[in-house]
């Protein structure tokens, strides 16, 4: 299976403090990777190297075989790979249409050429049937500020998925999202894994979700990885129960 | 069409008329007046793009104006035509904006604030000083006004249609880009800059544009400026303007379209209305802007969004209640 994201040796130092001691992993088209451990691991850290949000101090990071260590994140995302945050990060002041056409525009054409283009840089069919599919039709038009934040989290994963990217890396997506939301948020994501063959990244506390969706996990302790396989094998991992599950 | 576009369209012809037809009947000094609310418009339309669609803060639009201002009076009492100043200035105007745009790049808020005073007094006092070029405060004087079609427009009623037409055609410009992807970006940039970027939004880029093109306009209010007043010295481009500017995009309503017009109204035309007040219009005025900045911190024009905001979500909940009652009604 061809190899997608290589993380080798990942170093981040804040001062004195080690967030992230020196982790290695791979990800493989159309899988869908979880990262799990308790808070203050490092996970968010991590995807923050990987994504080009914090410079790394030691490692490497390549994208299918090619080394994008410090990259922007602009750059990256032009190169196919996105992200959520863990803190909601909508645009509220415009509708729930405009969130998603600008999270595609940027993948039309060049500067000068969307100043001159359509108004909607020629997404709005497929924002809409993003919409569609994440089940947001009736709030189109709907400033992104007044949803409620299970829809917001919705929008925010939509975002994601705008530009069609080919590794989505997403940071606590069920977080304070009720049953019925999550529920949804979750065969939307295993739809597009199915039906496009995007890869995830996902950080996850809820480990139901995480065990339901994930080919593999990774458990992160104290910045480094305690444990990496099947989400059978990590729940019967006693170092894992100890470290995390147990608690 | 909806009741708000169909106002908005409504509102939008009354002006343009009343622009169109009053002046035939105005003094020279209300065709004044006007004629520099129009300038001001076109100065704070800049500072709007910078400040209230990109979110950055600059308390440097003063100085371009001032840039504009000398570029236009320096060349066209050499003989040169407006248009020639015009573009010498937007060129001129786009280059510094985009230097000091580096800085946002950098820091923010009061930090970026206190970078753009510093060269709003670095512009000042090149103004003042550089004597060789701007002459100083002895100023330079007689600056013509402009030949448009063959037509002199060296009356205060032609030059008042000059100063109209070229607030019409910016406000085409700024429509467009604000409705373009552009416009978009710049509002992502204002409201969350880090998820802007990872969306593919190059927020260096859009941070240097959006301040490189609210100084243009600030300098072709300048180059306007210049021969509507016809007389240019340091005075008029102190940090007060900038800070007058700013004042008018924050009372209109920052970041909203028709708040600079808005604004410039209330900075240029109200202390003629409460003249009649004599030295209580300072006064008058600044307790007024506090009260607004109490009762709506996004200006003038904040008020009525927040109005058709509440109306919006009333009917939308309304609507939503009336639909899960009829799901009700057939379970």
């Amino acid at each position: 299976m061809k190899q997608v994201l290589k993380v080798s040796n990942i170093v981040k130092r804040f001062g004195g403090i080690t967030a992230v001691g020196g982790v290695s992993f791979e990800v493989n088209e159309g899988e869908i990777l979880g990262i799990i451990g308790p808070n203050g691991c490092g996970k968010s850290t991590l995807f923050n190297c990987i994504l080009g949000q914090l410079t790394p101090n030691e490692g490497s990071v390549h994208l299918d075989g090619q080394e994008v260590t410090g990259l922007r994140p602009c750059d990256l995302n032009r190169l196919g790979v996105s992200r959520t945050f863990q803190l909601l990060q909508v645009f509220p002041q415009l509708t729930v249409r405009e969130n998603l056409i600008l999270s595609g525009q940027e993948h039309r054409g060049t500067m000068g050429s969307r100043l001159f283009g359509p108004r909607d840089a020629g997404l709005s069919e497929e924002a809409d049937r993003m919409i569609g599919f994440f089940k947001l039709g009736h709030l189109a038009g709907e400033k992104a500020g007044g949803l409620s934040y299970g829809q917001q989290k919705l929008l925010d994963a939509a975002m994601a998925f705008m530009a069609g990217p080919r590794l989505v890396l997403l940071d606590e997506p069920a977080g304070g999202v009720n049953l019925t939301m999550l529920e949804n948020l979750k065969e939307r994501l295993q739809a597009i894994n199915a039906e496009q063959g995007a890869t995830f990244v996902v950080i996850e506390h809820n480990m139901e979700f995480v065990m339901s969706l994930c080919t593999r996990v990774l458990v992160l302790a104290e910045g480094r990885v305690l444990a990496m396989g099947t989400p059978a094998e990590v729940r019967a991992n006693p170092q894992v129960v100890e470290a995390y599950l147990g608690h | 069409m909806s009741t708000q576009r169909l106002l908005t369209l409504l509102g939008l012809t009354l002006g343009v008329l009343l622009l169109l037809v009053a002046p035939f009947w105005m003094s020279k000094y209300q065709l004044y007046v006007v004629s520099l609310w129009a300038v001001m418009s076109i100065a704070a339309i800049g500072l709007n793009l910078t400040l209230g669609y990109a979110g950055q803060v600059s308390l440097a639009q003063g100085v371009f104006v001032g840039v504009g201002a000398y570029t236009g009076a320096i060349m066209t009492t050499n003989g040169m035509p407006m248009a020639a100043a015009l573009v010498v200035a937007v060129v001129l105007c786009f280059a510094i904006g985009w230097a000091l745009g580096y800085p946002a790049l950098r820091v923010q808020h009061h930090y970026l604030a206190f970078v753009t005073l510093a060269f709003s007094t670095l512009g000042y006092l090149v103004f003042r000083n550089e004597e060789w070029l701007t002459k100083g405060i002895y100023g330079i004087v007689d600056v013509p006004r402009p030949m448009l079609l063959g037509v002199q427009a060296e009356s205060n009623l032609r030059f008042y249609f000059v100063c109209i037409l070229s607030l019409a055609i910016v406000s085409f410009g700024v429509w467009w880009l604000i409705r373009s992807p552009w416009g978009r970006a710049f509002v992502a940039l204002r409201e969350n800059p880090i998820r802007a970027l990872s969306l593919g939004v190059d927020t260096r880029r859009y941070t240097l544009m959006a301040f490189a093109i609210g100084s243009c306009l600030g300098g072709v209010a300048g180059v306007i400026y210049a021969p509507l007043v016809e007389f240019i010295d340091p005075s008029p481009f102190t940090l007060d303007l900038s800070l007058k500017l700013l004042m008018m995009v924050i009372v209109g309503g920052s970041g909203f379209f028709a708040g600079p017009y808005l604004g410039a109204a209330i900075a240029v035309l109200l202390p003629e209305v409460l003249r009649f007040t004599e030295g209580y219009y300072l006064l008058i005025y600044a307790a007024f802007v506090m009260i607004l900045m109490i009762i709506s911190p996004t200006g003038l024009l904040g008020i009525l969004d927040r109005y058709l905001t509440a109306r919006s979500t009333r009917k939308a909940s309304a609507a939503r209640a009336a639909l899960s009652a009829s799901f009700g009604d057939q379970t």
